[in-house]
């Protein structure tokens, strides 16, 4: 449980998110979703929307 | 009192041994142990377990002191067993979509630990038996021995201590909700069209303070999902990390909210499972009978 992670952010609005994940700008929200979803697949994380126009990909280790 | 009455009481209680433990192993619908060469690791166990019980009194008749105290010796490798079985199923736990949780295998393992000692018994008894008596006695006791081992190792099933139904899963937003309780947060629109396509949304409600301490337990809950998984499968994937059963508790009234992905969506199967699913004795708590407020004594 504590070894969760922020692995990528991916979003919409580059100035709302900063810090040491790569973040990933996009500018629909198409591209949103399939930019996670082929992150979500490199990556083995789960995507979670944060706000409408970022989403962060996670990994929960189980 | 001649060898040949010992030899026939070894021999009888022998049998009484080996046939308890093979009653008490059986492949259920938890799918463990394998066979064929999980069961010949039980089973040849079992039958040094029970050859041990069989001569214990035998040797103290003959007034064998050492054989007897080599018997206590031989008793303790049965301590191994557990540690064989926890070794084993921890590791294959990192293969498996579902993992069983640790707290299920310490509750696995417990539990062949503690049949070799009842096949020791069942043994010890029946050989006492005939010596005292007669074969034919011992025999009738033998089978009883058998019959109420199985008595001894039925633990509670979760059936007993929580109502299940089926609930209605939902998404507000990127929230996923069992009816009222709040499961996970779902970002892609692909990953929710999947769980609402696949998933049974399950409501465990506890029938007592007890209960609810058990159904809290993280342990418990991972065996739950693995049992469901392990029956109807799951939709799951390496790769897949939203496509995860899990489950969460109402923290007001200690309802679990279980979200069940299985390849076969089969309700009243998942009820019937999730029914069947063994309380874990690290999880089972009694604090109705703790008493605390009258110094912990019950």
């Amino acid at each position: 449980m504590s070894d969760q992670k922020i692995l990528a952010i991916v979003t919409l609005q580059k100035e709302t998110v900063a810090g040491g994940s790569p973040i990933f700008v996009v500018d629909s929200r198409e591209e949103l979703e399939r930019q996670s979803f082929t992150l979500e697949k490199i990556l083995d994380a789960m995507v979670h929307e944060v706000a409408p126009t970022t989403f962060i990909l996670v990994r929960h280790s189980d | 009192m001649n060898l040949d009455h010992l030899m026939v009481a070894v021999i009888i209680s022998g049998l009484a041994g080996v046939c308890t433990r093979i009653y008490l192993l059986q492949t259920d619908y938890r799918q463990y142990p394998t066979y064929p060469h999980g069961y010949i690791i039980h089973l040849a166990l079992g039958i040094i377990a029970a050859g041990l019980g069989s001569v214990a009194i035998p040797a103290l008749i003959k007034k064998d002191f050492t054989a007897f105290t080599f018997l206590a010796l031989a008793a303790q490798q049965f301590r191994d067993v557990r540690n064989m079985e926890r070794t084993m199923l921890s590791k294959i736990d990192q293969m498996e979509l579902v993992p069983r949780g640790v707290s299920y295998i310490e509750g696995i393992a417990m539990v062949f630990e503690g049949r070799n000692y009842l096949t020791i018994a069942s043994a010890l008894l029946t050989s006492f038996t005939v010596i005292m008596w007669n074969a034919t006695v011992g025999v009738i006791v033998g089978v009883v021995c058998v019959i109420c081992s199985r008595f001894f190792m039925s633990g509670k099933m979760l059936n007993s201590i929580v109502d299940i139904r089926e609930a209605k899963l939902r998404l507000d937003g990127a929230s996923l909700y069992v009816e009222d309780i709040y499961l996970m947060n779902v970002g892609l629109s692909s990953d929710k069209k999947a769980i609402m396509e696949n998933g049974i949304g399950m409501i465990l409600t506890p029938k007592d303070a007890s209960s609810r301490i058990t159904l809290s337990n993280v342990g418990q809950r991972q065996a739950i999902l693995h049992d469901v998984s392990t029956v109807l499968g799951v939709y799951r994937d390496t790769g897949e990390p939203a496509l995860t059963p899990l489950g969460k508790l109402d923290l007001k009234d200690g309802r679990l909210g279980l979200l069940l992905l299985p390849q076969d969506r089969n309700v009243q199967t998942s009820i019937d499972i999730i029914g069947k699913v063994p309380v874990l004795e690290s999880a089972m708590k009694k604090p109705l009978q703790a008493n605390a407020s009258r110094g912990g004594t019950s």
